[in-house]
């Protein structure tokens, strides 16, 4: 199963009712899976006729009480911002897949991970957070995607799962365990206000007082995030470990295989590899770097240099901080990145 | 008499004062909607779907479930909603800005798509909320604060949305109405209730388009501003452009 393929069939399963997308390359096998899928198994699909259109769907559904979902790629994730920063505003729980491609401008359609600043930092406008998931192989789609629902419902926000060409066009065996969503009451969702007060869902205020009250309540449920939701696995850590890499998504994949190349070399390497981009895990890589003071670190990513202010911001020591990447759709092969490591003598 | 008696009643379904400039149609479109709404008993069903403009604040004043969207994607918002709760009544109100201008992508596509739902367009032929700037739906020769020396043609020749809806096959209900004189309003009225029976119906996709003014932006004291109304419809006739047999 591809691993566009397992996200579309993990959402189903997470109890989807409806989907918007557009098409677009790397990341249309989601549009195309639940066009085939979706309706038959009770949910509503619609193709939109822009990412915009798609994500105000999402907006709309959402706002309805509806688990909802969209999907693309870079070009279409900068044209749906505008209203994720409402929808982020609006507290509404939905998911959205973007699988990222090399930029910028129409760029190409290989593997890149050149979007973090905007689906991590922001891309939209206004100070909001959204959950950011990156898995790294086809299970792991599948499992956080079924998961996204849940936490999407839970902090009402919404979840991006950040994969990226490779993800997504990948195959591998999926284990499609069967387990019952756990749905949420949505007592605050517009349904016409029968026997109750009616509901407003109102992303704006024309007081700077008011919205500012918004805007701390907003930040307040960030806070709780933070503390709640950091994902990472680590490999290979410990007080001999000379050098940890830090990377996600595919380039976590990748340097998983470097893990296994160093010990054979002789080498003390080790991994930090993030599941949660957003919230990020700060306080976990600030504690390593405090408590192995020798320890180095290297970034690893598909993009000029992205995540790395984030790594950088946690050592609070740039001089052990190094950054390897690959731009432009090219994904890194794991020799070039030892290769790197033993040039700069980092181990 | 009685007639013009009613239109001024506050439909209960309208809470608190608006905020709209004195004199602005916007206020008698919403009651005008609102009444409609109250007397098919939809009150309970209903889901406003409010775009961004002089109508943004409608929310305030509603007590039905309302929702603010997007500058332009109300239709595309309301899609979603509607096809998560096809048993509900969805409509968007939407200034001429907001539909025939940075939304005219969704005012296609979604008529297109036939969705049932219920589209009130007011076209004023100006974007109020931000001052008075020229707006798609502006007549040649009009003078806003981005055609201050009036409008030409080549900054675009004012858009008949009806006319364009007309083209398309999927929708059931379009029709133009003016709210200048009290036998104008009653046929408004009239067609605020037909296109919300078309959805209750299940028929499709329903549009009504509002001639409306705008005194604050026009300069213009609201007598004045009707009639300049009454002009509008010379370009925009007024009609039924389609309804169900
Ligand atoms: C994306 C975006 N662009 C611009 C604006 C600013 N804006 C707010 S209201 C408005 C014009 C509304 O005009 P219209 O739809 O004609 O409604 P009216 O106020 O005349 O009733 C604009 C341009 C915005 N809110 N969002
Ligand atoms: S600015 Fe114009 S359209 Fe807006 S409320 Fe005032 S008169 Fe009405």
């Amino acid at each position: 199963m591809k691993g566009n393929e397992a996200i579309a069939e993990a959402a189903i399963r997470a109890g989807l009712n409806f989907y918007a997308g557009y098409p677009i390359t790397p990341a249309t096998e989601i549009l195309e899976y639940l066009a085939r899928h979706l309706p038959v198994r009770g949910g509503v699909f619609v193709q939109a006729a822009s990412e915009i259109e798609a994500i105000n769907m999402v907006y709309g559904a959402a706002a309805g009480g509806a688990r909802a979902m969209t999907s693309s790629s870079g070009p279409g994730m900068s044209l749906k911002m505008e209203c994720i920063s409402y929808i982020a505003l609006a507290e509404l729980p939905c998911v959205i897949v973007d699988i990222m491609r090399g930029g910028p401008g129409l760029g190409d359609i290989q593997p890149a991970q050149s979007d973090y600043f905007q689906i991590v930092k922001g891309g939209g406008h206004g100070d909001y957070r959204l959950i950011v998931l990156a898995p790294s192989t086809v299970q792991e789609a599948y499992d956080l995607t079924f998961e996204s629902f849940l936490l999407a419902d839970r902090w009402r926000i919404p979840v991006i799962i950040l994969g990226d060409g490779a993800l997504g066009q990948v195959k591998e065996g999926v284990d499609l365990y069967d387990k019952a969503p756990v749905l949420f009451e949505k007592p605050w969702a517009l349904s016409g206000a029968k026997g109750r007060k009616p509901n407003k869902i109102v992303p704006f205020n024309l007081e700077a007082l008011e919205l500012e009250k918004m805007n701390l309540a907003l930040q307040n449920k960030y806070r709780a995030i933070e503390a709640q939701e950091v994902r990472f696995e680590n490999v290979n850590i410990n007080s001999k470990t000379k050098l940890i890499v830090v990377a996600y998504g595919t380039c976590g994949r990748i340097a998983k295989s470097i893990i296994k190349m160093a010990v054979e070399k002789g080498l003390d390497i080790g991994l930090i590899r993030l599941i949660s981009l957003w919230p990020f895990p700060h306080n976990e890589i600030r504690y390593l770097a405090r408590n192995f003071p020798s320890t180095k670190f290297l970034v690893v990513e598909m993009s000029a240099g992205q995540m790395v202010e984030d790594v950088r911001l946690s050592v609070s020591d740039d001089t052990r901080v190094s950054f390897f990447g690959r731009m432009g759709g090219v994904v890194p092969a794991p020799e070039e990145i030892l290769r790197e490591i033993e040039r700069k003598g980092l181990c | 008499m009685l007639k013009e008696k009613k239109i001024l009643s506050r439909p209960e379904i309208l809470t608190g004062a608006f905020t709209f400039c004195a004199g602005c149609n916007h206020g008698t479109i919403n009651k005008l909607i609102a009444e409609s709404i109250e007397s098919l008993g939809l009150r309970e069903k209903v889901i406003a779907v409010i775009g961004v403009g002089c109508c943004s604040t409608m929310y305030n004043f509603w007590d039905t479930d309302a929702i603010v969207v997007p500058h332009g994607r109300a239709q595309a918002v309301a899609t979603g909603l509607k096809r998560v709760h096809p048993d509900k009544i969805v409509f968007t109100y939407q200034g001429d800005g907001d539909l025939a201008g940075i939304g005219m992508h969704e005012a296609i596509h979604t008529p297109n798509r036939g969705e049932n739902i219920t589209t009130f367009f007011i076209n004023n032929g100006i974007y109020g909320m931000t001052g008075g700037q020229g707006a798609p739906t502006t007549l040649l020769g009009a003078k806003t604060t981005t055609t201050p020396l009036g409008r030409v043609a080549s900054e675009g020749v004012p858009i008949r949305m009806c006319e364009l809806l007309e083209t398309l096959s999927a929708p059931v209900f379009i029709q133009r109405v003016a709210l200048f004189s009290p036998a104008e309003t009653m046929k408004a009225r009239k067609a605020i209730e037909k296109a919300l029976k078309c959805q209750v119906e299940g028929r499709g996709f329903s549009f009504v388009e509002f001639l409306s003014n705008c005194p604050t932006n026009w300069k213009m004291t609201p007598l004045e501003s009707l009639e300049y109304v009454r002009k509008m419809s010379d370009y925009f006739p007024l009609k039924v452009f389609r309804e169900p047999q």
